[in-house]
């Protein structure tokens, strides 16, 4: 639950164990406490300040892969 | 040898100086803070007259005056400042009558301690934006608090207008059927001043639209003198100058999420914040409503003026005997758009 | 926006609500609990309800932090700033909560109690650490999602002797949450046919814990996303395995959450806290194992114990009907208080003032349909 937006890493500092993240031009320091392995590129979740977790790329594929083919079939019936 | 030579054997230590409380007591010193920064940079006609008012006679038509607190923390934000944000709103209060602005009074009230050159610069830019606009600040006041009790500079400026002849804009004129417009981009000023305040912490390019707009008004109104409503989404956003008009008119509205232009970056910071861009503050941008026959030629009339490129159309007022403002989402559903509750603050949840 | 835009895309909603129609068995019920406040937000705020088929509703749970914490603990903290002169810093959502008395933190802050609103644990340290003058406590709510952070808090503190920093703990855990209105035997308890599991907390706690959903209550679990579409597509997974007679635990929201975990998070909050032996939740009553102390190893900086104030009783407004809108048992149209006592400029109740609350979302969001469906012949 809770509010928690996916952005992308940009820059690590990892001495100070954080990293500057971007969502759609807007950037932000968030911490990296609760995440390890995070490298520039990756996708985050941010809630409160902090990376919560990574975002798998091809999991968000397969998702939307079967989000498309739900009723693609009935496409064109009523 | 300029007059204020004379006056004061010592020039105003503008890089160094702060305002104290001699500046506000009427004696020497506050003259020469009104003469050496105010006055000099305002400078017009009427206010080298040097009285406690200005004298003018006013064009033919019916007069609209109105008045605006600015109390804005920080005082410099990315794109402006309290200074021009200050004639700029009072401009545009003034002009969402569809009136020609006249004339502007300033007001300050100062804390003890603020740097003279923040001062300057905050007064050059209200100079500026004065003479951009051709509305002058012709009178003024100026006072002095101590320390703590105002945040560096609190502005009011009030503002004379004049309105045509066969021009009535007003609140309470929406029909339902009738169209309603937006002139741009929605969120960008109060996500650029939310950026600066050090707590929330999120870097973007995003600047605030502050502008004067009795331009584009005055294009709009020779392009479709029957507007109904005009009014500028300052505090509480598009959602509650919509709210307001829909009360007023006693009429519901019904308008698309995907019609509302709103930046990329604001939608990203509202994101992150947990904030509506509907409830953010603009400072440059004006929500027109008018019959449905007029406005097409309204958003081309727009289109044509720099500070209406953005319009478009967002939705239609509705017969709703609870004035419900409804909005169909981005998604396909419908939601209605509330007045604001209390204030928007971010959200972890 | 990468990973929000694509789902809420329009179009795939349309298709997932052609597959919902289509395959929602006529003249069954499906009644679908979203635990998660975030979801019951969503839902609202997109208007998801208007492209389900009528026979698939939506149940709203009690997954909102602000929404369960009984005003006694408000009232403690306001007290915290009040008798001890503390500087509390608090999540925004906290702000408007009302207290026992009617007061909340943000009038308490108006009569000069100094509240401060912070976006993060960090910039609540940072306070600490630039007024070492100042005793600061930070309001710690939230379930499993929110708790990593106040972890990280501690531990830091911990490493730099932060000696003037402190929690003040108010976080719960949500199978046991879960469990309570599974388990509810109430004349009045609300049949749920399947779960939307939360997004978030999922992320952190994993897909595991929800285990005993379908074991203990033979009910599905499907844990869902937070955009839109995922809360579509999970619904469509609960209403398949209704439809099979399949229950199991299933994972919607795979780019995010795993069978294990965040186990780094996991650790953190292992270390810094421990299990209460009970705490009242409001509307569910007092719950064992339900929620956590800060940890013995870390009792410096438990604001309780540092700063005794009495816990005082939590008081309802009469009429109120939070306690059975957080159970899913009412709806906010039930209550009499809705929209005329309680609205979220004056709320009686927490489900008002959180903007997670079912009220508070129906209010804001979808109030127009209630009106709408006693003026027949009105379009939705």
């Amino acid at each position: 639950m809770c509010l928690a937006i996916p952005a992308k890493v940009v820059a690590i500092d990892a001495a100070a164990d954080q990293a500057t993240v971007a969502l759609g031009g807007v950037s932000k320091q968030v911490s990296l406490a609760l995440v390890d392995d995070v490298a520039p590129g990756d996708y985050v979740l941010v809630h409160v300040g902090y990376a919560l977790n990574t975002i798998c790329p091809e999991e968000a594929e397969r998702t939307l892969a079967i989000i498309a083919e739900a009723g693609a079939a009935l496409e064109g019936s009523v | 040898m300029g007059r204020s030579e004379r006056r004061f054997p010592l020039r105003l230590d503008v890089q160094r100086g702060a305002v104290d409380m001699t500046h506000g007591s009427g004696g020497r010193a506050m003259a020469q803070l009104v003469d050496e920064l105010f006055k000099r940079h305002l400078d017009n006609d009427l206010l080298r007259q040097g009285n406690d008012q200005a004298l003018f006679l006013p064009p033919p038509g019916r007069l609209v005056i109105s008045t605006d607190g600015h109390v804005i923390s920080p005082v410099f934000f990315p794109g402006g400042d309290i200074g021009c944000l200050s004639v700029h709103g009072t401009i545009n209060d003034v002009a969402m009558a569809g009136a020609r602005p006249l004339y502007l009074a300033a007001g300050f009230i100062l804390e003890e301690g603020l740097p003279l050159a923040d001062l300057a610069r905050v007064v050059e830019s209200m100079a500026r934006a004065a003479n951009a606009a051709g509305v002058p600040v012709v009178t003024g006041d100026t006072k002095v608090v101590e320390r703590g009790k105002a945040d560096g500079v609190f502005v009011t400026t009030t503002g004379v207008g004049v309105v045509p002849d066969g021009v009535t804009i007003s609140g309470d004129l929406a029909r339902p059927g009738d169209r309603i417009l937006v002139s741009g981009s929605m969120g960008d000023h109060g996500v650029a001043v939310m950026s600066k305040r050090e707590n929330l912490g999120f870097e973007t390019e995003i600047e605030s639209d502050t502008a004067a707009l009795h331009g584009l008004v005055a294009a709009m109104v020779e392009a479709v003198p029957g507007i109904h409503c005009l009014r500028d989404p300052t505090r509480g956003g598009l959602a509650t100058t919509l709210n307001e008009l829909a009360q007023q008119s006693g009429v519901g509205m019904e308008i698309r999420e995907s019609a509302i232009p709103v930046h990329p970056e604001v939608v990203a910071a509202c994101e992150l914040l947990g904030l509506d861009p509907l409830y953010v503050a603009n400072e440059g941008k004006l929500v027109a409503i008018c019959a449905p026959e007029d406005a097409e030629p309204l958003l081309r009339a727009m289109h044509s003026h720099p500070l209406g490129i953005g319009a478009a159309i967002i939705g239609e007022a509705t017969e709703d005997p609870h004035q419900f403002v409804q909005m169909e989402t981005g998604f396909g559903g419908q939601r209605i758009v509330d007045w604001l509750a209390g204030e928007q603050l971010p959200r972890i949840c | 926006m990468k990973y929000v835009d694509d789902f809420r895309d329009q179009s795939l909603a349309r298709r997932l609500a052609r597959a919902l129609a289509a395959e929602a068995e006529q003249g069954r019920e499906y009644r679908l609990m979203e635990f998660c406040g975030g979801h019951t937000h969503a839902i609202f705020r997109y208007g998801v309800q208007d492209l389900m088929p009528a026979n698939v509703r939506f149940v709203h749970g009690p997954g909102c932090p602000v929404c369960v914490l009984p005003t006694a603990r408000i009232d403690q903290a306001i007290a915290l700033t009040e008798s001890h002169g503390v500087t509390l810093c608090t999540y925004a959502d906290l702000m408007r909560v009302p207290g026992g008395d009617r007061r909340s933190l943000l009038k308490a802050k108006a009569q000069g109690a100094d509240v401060r609103m912070v976006y993060s644990t960090q910039d609540a340290l940072a306070l600490a650490r630039a007024n070492p003058g100042r005793r600061v406590v930070f309001f710690a709510i939230g379930f499993e999602t929110t708790t990593p952070p106040t972890a990280v808090a501690l531990r830091q503190a911990r490493a730099e002797e932060l000696a003037n920093f402190s929690v003040f703990c108010n976080h719960v855990l949500t199978p046991p949450a879960l469990r309570t209105i599974l388990a509810s035997d109430a004349p009045d308890a609300v049949s749920i046919d399947g779960i939307l599991g939360p997004s978030h907390v999922s992320t952190v706690i994993g897909s595991r814990p929800y285990e005993f959903v379908p074991r203990d209550f033979a009910k599905p679990v499907v844990i869902a996303g937070f955009e839109p579409l995922d809360v579509m597509q999970s619904a469509l997974m609960l209403v398949r395995q209704l439809n099979e007679r399949r229950c199991e635990v299933e994972n919607q929201y795979t780019r995010a959450v795993t069978p294990e975990g965040n186990r780094k998070a996991q650790a953190l909050m292992d270390e810094t806290f421990a299990l209460r032996e009970s705490f009242e939740w409001r509307g569910l009553g007092r719950l064992p194992c339900s929620a956590l102390r800060i940890a013995d190893t870390y009792s410096k900086l438990d604001a309780e114990r540092r700063f005794p104030v009495g816990l005082g009783e939590s008081r309802q407004v009469k009429g109120c009907e939070c306690p059975s809108i957080l159970r899913g048992v009412k709806r906010p149209t039930d209550c009499k208080l809705f929209g005329t006592a309680c609205t979220p400029e004056n709320p009686m109740g927490s489900c008002m003032v959180s903007s997670e609350g079912a009220c508070a979302a129906y209010w804001t969001y979808g109030r127009f349909r209630a009106l709408q469906a006693t003026e027949p012949g009105r379009a939705a």
